[in-house]
């Protein structure tokens, strides 16, 4: 198979390594290092795809990670496909397949463009005026049209297979790019001996010298210098050399995102595909280049119209002709360059067409003397050519003559844009060049320095010099010693200047190639009264798309500023924002993935319960044990009997989620007397209690139990989620409010393993493991050490249940001895394993309320009964708060029990309460239920929930109303069984 | 990502640290005899500038201090840090 455009001799490809790939189901050769945009290129393809709206046939434009239109698709197989990749960046490789996208059926027939579908209603705005007065319209007609005709390329399915890694560096010096500036900077910082991080996007190292065919430094052609100098750079030990690496993303403080890709240009690897780089550096160097400008113009968009330095690339670098006939618009030097190149390597310039009305420049005597004309004061008006363009028409500026002239090349060179993203993302302001016609850094705000093309400089020996300099400096600013000025002689023509060209208005005239956008477009949202670039670039989404306007934004506004008569410099910048190329999910998440996305919480009797049957359920990070179904049983049947089990006999429960904190020292009492609003100081050893904490703004923040272990040691439970919270709260009053204090503040959450034991029989379950102490002798709430089964252990009677309870608070790695041993004594007794569900039920039948179910940040404890809680104390957090007057307002949310009145009905939590069965619009509710469920105890369900004046309302019927029908309730105490707490005393 | 220097640790990522309110707002001793607007005012007015702030910074995944911070609100960039028992 022959590679009809491929030259003859030259290029960095290697001829001796053919590589078969697919496009569209083609079979193709190209070589290695051929990217596949070169390689398309040789095989004489130029069409590759399908503009957004217009679904107009788009031809590859550029060279490098700018290129608008050849966005493909690679197909790796289901989760490794991935779409919307530039040609200009994919490494061909032996087997690779690619698809073009956005069209229907085929590239070159495609039914979106036939209909001209966009063009009747895709102008600027056509989302905002079609879409926000008929949504319906939207989702009915629109919407469905649109998606299938227009888009980008389509999202893969399936999981994505590979791996991605991440890694944290440092470095003294980061460079990004590795073209002639970025080169000099390597090489001038790494001799210093300082640490050096060198990335740059592309494959291959050396940036716009790889495209160089005649020129000299340090003596040596280009290309062997790049080689060379990257060889010596490789044996320093303090220099990390990063290709195939884009520098995305520039944070605070020097923090950089780079994502290098490992393996996307092999057939197979088992690598990690790409990997994150969070660099933070002491000094950054910039030297990402410039980015050539496209000419707006009608009809500029077609296949065969190409940047002038892409076409010089592809040829010098990749060994491509990227046509058979040249035509150069050249309102810079860099065409001219281009244009002798194309003549040298045998390709025919019919014309080089320059708008500038040009008196003496050295590039034009080079043209005419190689035997090429040159239309001065010229601009083009016009082209021609369905699948590839084949005619332009220009225009004599002064004379109005129109001339017609073919080609299938037509060339653009509109100045240059330095990359300023990065250092615009930095925060740097920058400042609009007029001679060059694009904006440039100004004023850095973090520690950083552009060197070269990025910050204007287009000469090649100023571009080194500067290279030089600002490694140098970098080094010398991050620590090392000293530097000196370097000169790096060249052999270049250092004459490079441009014009900026002026947009050349009409129909098809695009400033946006990837969003469609004309000069028409942008026309019309300026007549519409849209001034500010911000909002001109939102209503046309010029600018807006993958490529965040690389191409479009300069020329967008030279648009604008030829349509309102005002500066350029006036109409100020869009943002540039992170990333600069499109990022992978997967190298943002990287190992945050599967069963490392959210990290599992188990307790230390996981093993155990599961081995029970225990269902789980997610609170937090934890995983618990909902509920312990046995044969044929579904939660609801599970729950009644364990709800029964323990109210008859005996429960067993892992309560290990529980937050814990020791809170030690001589003034322990004082501090937990003053940060829970339940009284602690009078608290003897061996004794505990049950304590609400409140915020200062008097709201119930967490409840637990403060048991006193000695007169300086405490054992303090928190809420499961409120463990770290309520740590946090005691570390900021202890540091900041009372730092005198002498307190010690530990997290224990994790050292034990927590066994509830509740119901009547618990005791009996119990005793026979403490041969020496009885029980009895604990009353409630007393907190004793213990030995069981030989382990320490400490006990706290306590009951959440209403019945008789313990908590076994184990050395967390002995848990599961413990509970095999207890769970075999429950069993021995008639009892069960409970989970969540039970412990839920059972504590609303004694009307205890949760914080985070009862409470919501706006309960205080008045509203939950506990009126009179810590009155007796001088102060505590929140206390002040509860005396302000709206907490003490009638019509509070008061906790309280409810009935339906049939007694079957199972009330939804969050449902609303109102006097009415049939409240009208507008009706405010009385309150809502707070938790549901069915009790065993009872045989009916019951309820908790918030009622206005609640408590006042005891005995009065009122509504739930719900879509079904309106549900009567009686409103009752919050307690529904044992009111007088005697069985938790027994 | 801000690196953010702590007066124990050093200089450590933003992620470290939770931030927490406005510094230098002194709990009173005696909250009892504060009016209902004192109190309010303690509870809930804070400063809100663009420009220098004094802020309160918790070191939750490092050494578990709370320290103070005079930081730009404006430019994002902290002046100086410094521990609870000094004065900025
Ligand atoms: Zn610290």
């Amino acid at each position: 198979m022959i590679q009809p455009f491929r030259t003859q001799i030259g290029g960095l490809v290697e001829r001796w390594n053919a590589i078969r790939f697919t496009f569209d189901g083609r079979a193709l050769i190209g070589f290695k290092g051929d990217t596949l945009a070169s390689a398309l290129l040789a095989n004489g393809i130029f069409l590759v795809g399908r503009s957004v709206k217009y679904h107009r046939p788009r031809g590859i434009l550029a060279a490098g990670s700018e290129e608008p239109n050849a966005l493909v698709r690679i197909v790796r197989g289901h989760g490794r496909d991935t779409p919307n990749l530039r040609a200009t960046q994919i490494e061909i490789y032996e087997g690779l397949a690619a698809v073009s996208q956005n069209n229907f059926p085929s590239l070159a027939f495609d039914l979106g463009a036939i209909a001209r579908l966009g063009e009747k209603f895709l102008l600027a705005g056509f989302y905002y005026k079609t879409f926000m007065p008929s949504l319906v319209a939207w989702k009915k007609l629109f919407e469905p049209a649109i998606r299938h005709a227009a888009g980008l390329g389509r999202a893969p399915i399936g999981e994505d297979p590979d791996q991605y890694a991440n890694r944290y560096a440092h470095c003294d010096v980061l460079i990004i790019g590795a073209g002639p500036a970025g080169l000099a900077a390597a090489r001038a910082a790494a001799a210093t001996g300082v640490r050096v991080i060198l990335c740059d996007e592309q494959a291959q190292m050396g940036g716009s010298l790889l495209a160089d065919s005649d020129t000299d430094i340090e003596g040596r052609p280009a290309r062997d210098w790049v080689a060379s100098l990257l060889r010596d750079l490789y044996r320093h030990e303090n220099i990390i050399l990063l290709p195939r690496t884009t520098a995305f993303g520039y944070y605070a403080d020097n923090f950089v995102a780079l994502a290098e890709r490992r393996t996307d240009h092999q057939s197979a690897s088992s690598y990690p595909r790409e990997r994150l780089w969070q660099v933070r550096a002491k000094e950054v160097v910039l030297a990402t280049g410039a980015i050539e400008r496209p000419l707006v113009f009608p009809n500029n968009d077609r296949p065969g119209i190409m940047l002038a330095d892409a076409a010089r690339v592809y040829l010098n670098r990749y060994a491509v002709r990227p046509g058979t006939t040249a035509i150069v618009l050249a309102a810079h030097d860099s065409g001219y360059r281009a244009a002798l190149d194309l003549h040298a390597a045998g390709i025919p310039i019919a014309l080089i067409a320059d708008p500038r009305e040009t008196t003496y420049n050295p590039w034009v005597q080079r043209a005419q003397k190689a035997g090429i004309r040159v239309a001065a004061g010229t601009e083009p008006v016009n082209t021609f050519g369905h699948l590839r363009v084949h005619t332009l028409q220009t225009r004599h500026g002064a004379s109005g003559t129109i001339e017609t002239h073919h080609a299938d090349l037509i060339l653009m060179a509109g100045g240059w844009t330095p990359t300023v993203h990065l250092f615009s993302q930095s925060r740097g302001r920058l400042r609009f060049d007029e001679q060059l016609g694009a904006h440039v850094p100004d004023i850095s705000v973090q520690r950083e320095r552009s060197a070269g093309a990025c910050r204007g400089l287009f000469d090649l020996n100023a571009t080194l010099e500067d290279g030089h300099r600002a490694g140098a400096e970098a080094a010398t600013t991050s620590g090392a010693a000293s530097w000196s000025h370097a000169t790096i002689p060249t052999t270049i023509i250092p004459i490079m200047t441009g014009t900026a060209a002026l947009p050349i208005t009409g129909r098809h005239a695009f400033v946006d190639f990837q969003n469609d956008v004309t000069i028409s477009d942008i026309q019309l949202a300026l007549r519409e009264g849209f001034r500010s670039v911000e909002h001109v670039k939102r209503y046309t989404a010029t600018g807006m798309a993958t490529d965040q306007g690389k191409l479009s934004n300069v020329n967008t506004l030279a648009v604008m500023a030829q349509a309102t008569n005002r500066a350029v410099a006036d109409l100020g910048l869009t943002s540039f924002r992170p990333p600069y190329t499109p990022v992978t999910f997967g190298t943002l998440a990287g190992l945050s993935r599967g069963a490392l996305f959210d990290p599992i919480r188990t307790t230390p009797l996981h093993t155990q319960e599961a081995a029970e049957g225990a269902m789980f359920e997610n609170i937090g990070a934890w995983k618990r044990a909902r509920y312990f179904p046995k044969p044929g049983e579904d939660l609801h049947t599970a729950v009644i009997r364990e709800c029964r089990t323990v109210r008859e006999t005996v429960g067993l429960f892992d309560a290990s989620t529980l937050g814990k904190i020791d809170v030690s020292g001589p003034d322990a009492a004082l501090f937990l007397d003053r940060l829970y609003a339940t009284p602690l100081r009078n608290l003897s050893p061996g004794k505990s209690r049950y304590s609400i904490m409140l915020t200062e703004a008097g709201f119930v923040m967490d409840d637990g139990i403060v048991a006193r272990l000695s007169e300086t040691n405490f054992h303090v439970t928190t809420t499961t989620g409120g463990a770290a919270r309520v740590l946090a709260h005691m570390e900021d009053y202890l540091q900041t409010e009372w730092p005198w204090m002498q307190v010690w503040l530990t997290s224990i959450t994790e050292q034990f393993a927590v066994i509830a034991l509740q119901g009547p029989r618990a005791r009996d379950v119990l005793q026979p493991f403490l041969n020496a102490i009885d029980l009895a002798s604990l009353p409630h709430m007393g907190v004793r050490d213990f030995r069981l089964c030989g382990i320490p252990v400490r006990l706290f009677r306590v009951s959440f249940t209403g019945e008789i309870g313990f908590e076994i608070n184990i050395p967390a790695d002995d848990g599961p001895i413990v509970w095999a041993q207890l769970r075999e004594a429950v069993a021995g007794q008639g009892g069960c394993a409970y989970g969540m569900e039970t412990m839920h039920v059972l504590r609303a039948e004694k009307g205890f309320f949760i914080v985070g179910q009862e409470t919501d940040g706006t309960v205080i404890p008045d509203d939950l009964g506990f009126g009179a809680l810590g009155h007796a104390k001088l102060d505590f957090v929140g206390k002040r708060s509860l005396a302000l007057p709206h907490m003490r307002a009638p019509g509070r949310l008061r906790l309280v029990g409810l009935l339906t009145e049939d007694g079957t009905t199972k009330l939804e939590e969050g449902a609303q309460i109102t006097a009415e069965a049939r409240p009208p619009p507008g009706t405010k509710s009385l309150g809502h239920v707070t938790s549901s469920y069915t009790s065993a105890a009872l045989g009916r369900p019951i309820a908790l929930a918030l009622l206005a004046n609640g408590r006042t309302r005891i005995g009065e019927t009122l509504n739930i109303p719900m879509p079904t029908g309106s549900v009567v309730v009686h409103v009752v105490s919050p307690v529904f069984i044992d009111p007088e707490g005697t069985r938790a005393y027994g | 990502m801000l690196l953010i220097h702590c007066p124990y640790c050093g200089e450590r990522p933003e992620i470290e640290f939770r931030h927490k309110g406005e510094a230098h707002i002194v709990r009173p001793e005696n909250p009892a005899v504060s009016s209902d607007i004192e109190w309010t005012e303690f509870l809930y007015f804070r400063h809100n500038p663009k420009g220098p702030h004094a802020e309160r910074w918790y070191h939750t995944h490092g050494c578990g201090r709370f320290f103070n911070a005079q930081r730009d609100t404006g430019t994002d960039r902290f002046l100086k840090t410094y521990r609870t028992d000094e004065t900025p």
